[in-house]
């Protein structure tokens, strides 16, 4: 009895006790807002088959930032103009030259990536490496905390507005288009909410995991439905839950915050992929029924 | 031409060309289409058949030529819904998290307002549409679940739902049970009646002697375009597939 007292206020006090830490609440905020909006983007990007596209836009964000830095600018405004910038480059290349698009993908994404790099190096600032590539959800400053809420909302209400769109346009472009619809605004819209949503990511996880954030829950969210609301809802919580649990085992095991968010989605996505009733590999719903 | 005239063309296509990054996959096409007129599109796989369809739904640029819809430009024919398009299978992603009632209010889309939220007359077109394909108890079904046939259906109970008068189908009997066949067959006859027109791609020689009124032989450029009773002749046909004899293609009955 007196054991499982103890047991229970140990448990207790290990959620609670880093709740009195400032820099954990507004880690464990910041983290769940950035996780739903990349989960949100998620379940587009991995239905258009977009997963390389963000991993090239996650990196290609890094110049902008330092540059940003540099400046005096807000960081997410150089990043944006380079992710964009990226994705308009990899289609001047693709179509001037006879080299294939993953491979134009690969190129431009790290030639911007190492571009990045070496400015930090050149830079005299006081930007750190080692946050902008594996994050900083602990250090997260006040302007950060500003720019981050106002990204995160902006991207939400516009993926919200047009989310019928979007599937459509993910789905049959060629019949939006025929019914009127503008299917470039479509593309540079979640073109423009990609980059966004890097810009908001690398503050939790980093540049090097950011793409995590925008497939893995899509990933594990379309394993589990053949709905498109229903995917987007598990996508979006399956993001904040691993932001929540990877933050905290960070605290408790003091272990790199970045690494420990991607960490947990991956092992969601593992048990998605045994598990699930319908695609597991298991399909273990075939245990109880014959459905 | 007097305007009366030129009006009463639901589709014309003149000289038009396309090419993909300098590589050309159609020129100097011609094609015009009356109400209540159903013309067949044959060809070779890359003869352009795809690439007409593109260029009539407005789908990829034609970089010379005109193509007016009820004597209006193709922009304005997108916005007044007048085109629907009912794809090949393989260029859909039929693991698409959707159900057949969610593809078949996408034929809604266009007219609808910015959130695409459905009104009462939506729903109505939708219903109607799913019962004229057959296909109401499966209305919840995501499209990963049905047959080809019923996926088929599904596209074209969109393009019901839509309320074009002209409809672009690619390949519409390929890979479909004969149910769904008979079903297809059946809608083009009400689709004529009810004074929409018809293009459709096809590789079944005896689809176009059965409903076509016209036929359109395209080899990159048309080969032979008319009455199906006029032009689909085993000369236009060998001619339309490279040479090849029809005997090899489809038989010596034909």
């Amino acid at each position: 009895m007196y054991g499982s007292m103890l047991f229970i206020t140990n448990i207790t006090s290990l959620v609670a006790d880093p709740l009195s830490h400032e820099f954990m609440r507004k880690a464990l905020l910041m983290s769940s807002l950035v996780a739903a909006v990349c989960g949100f983007l998620s379940s587009y990007l991995t239905l258009k088959g977009w997963a390389l596209m963000g991993d090239a836009v996650s990196h290609s964000v890094m110049p902008g930032v330092v540059v940003a830095y540099a400046l005096g600018l807000p960081f997410s405004l150089g990043a944006f103009v380079f992710g964009v910038g990226s994705v308009a480059l990899i289609g001047f290349v693709k179509q001037k030259s006879r080299v294939k698009e993953d491979t134009v993908i690969g190129l431009v994404f790290t030639g911007f990536f190492a571009l990045g790099i070496v400015l930090v190096s050149k830079i005299k600032s006081n930007i750190d490496l080692h946050s902008i590539l594996f994050g900083s959800p602990l250090g997260i400053s006040l302007s950060d905390v500003k720019q981050t809420v106002f990204i995160s909302l902006l991207v939400l209400i516009l993926l919200s507005v047009f989310r019928k769109d979007l599937i459509l346009y993910c789905f049959d472009p060629r019949h939006a288009k025929t019914v009127g619809i503008n299917v470039l605004f479509l593309h540079y819209l979640l073109l423009t909410c990609l980059s966004l949503a890097a810009v908001v990511g690398l503050q939790s996880v980093g540049i090097v995991l950011v793409v995590a954030m925008l497939i893995t829950p899509g990933a594990t969210a379309y394993l589990l439905t053949d709905d498109f609301d229903i995917m987007t809802i598990i996508s979006v919580i399956s993001a904040i839950i691993s932001s929540v649990f990877g933050i905290y085992f960070s605290f408790w095991f003091d272990l790199e915050t970045g690494g420990s968010i991607v960490l947990v989605q991956t092992f969601i996505f593992l048990f998605a992929f045994l598990f699930a009733p319908r695609y597991g590999i298991f399909k273990i719903k075939k245990l109880f029924s014959n459905y | 031409m007097d305007k009366l005239n030129y009006k009463s063309y639901r589709i014309e296509a003149e000289n038009i060309c396309v090419d993909y990054h300098g590589k050309v996959a159609l020129y100097d096409a011609n094609l015009r289409l009356k109400a209540g007129q159903i013309c067949g599109l044959v060809g070779m796989n890359g003869a352009g058949k795809t690439t007409f369809f593109n260029a009539l739904t407005g789908f990829v640029n034609i970089s010379k030529g005109k193509i007016r819809i009820n004597g209006e430009s193709l922009k304005i024919a997108q916005q007044d819904q007048e085109i629907a398009y009912v794809p090949q299978s393989e260029g859909i992603d039929c693991q698409f998290p959707v159900s057949v009632w969610d593809v078949v209010m996408m034929g809604r889309y266009g007219s609808m307002n910015i959130l695409r939220s459905p009104r009462e007359s939506d729903i109505q077109a939708v219903k109607d549409a799913i019962e004229r394909v057959d296909l109401m108890e499966l209305s919840s079904t995501p499209i990963g679940n049905l047959s080809g046939g019923q996926r088929k259906r599904t596209f074209l109970a969109r393009a019901i739902a839509q309320r074009a008068s002209i409809l672009l189908l690619d390949e519409p009997f390929a890979g479909v049970d004969i149910r769904t066949e008979k079903l297809i067959s059946e809608l083009f006859i009400q689709f004529k009646n009810e004074g929409k027109t018809i293009l459709l791609s096809t590789h079944d020689m005896i689809h176009v002697r059965e409903f076509c009124d016209l036929v359109l032989l395209i080899n990159k450029t048309v080969v032979a375009y008319g009455e199906t009773s006029e032009v689909f002749t085993p000369e236009n046909i060998t001619n339309t597939f490279g040479g090849m004899s029809p005997d090899v293609l489809f038989g010596p009955e034909s």
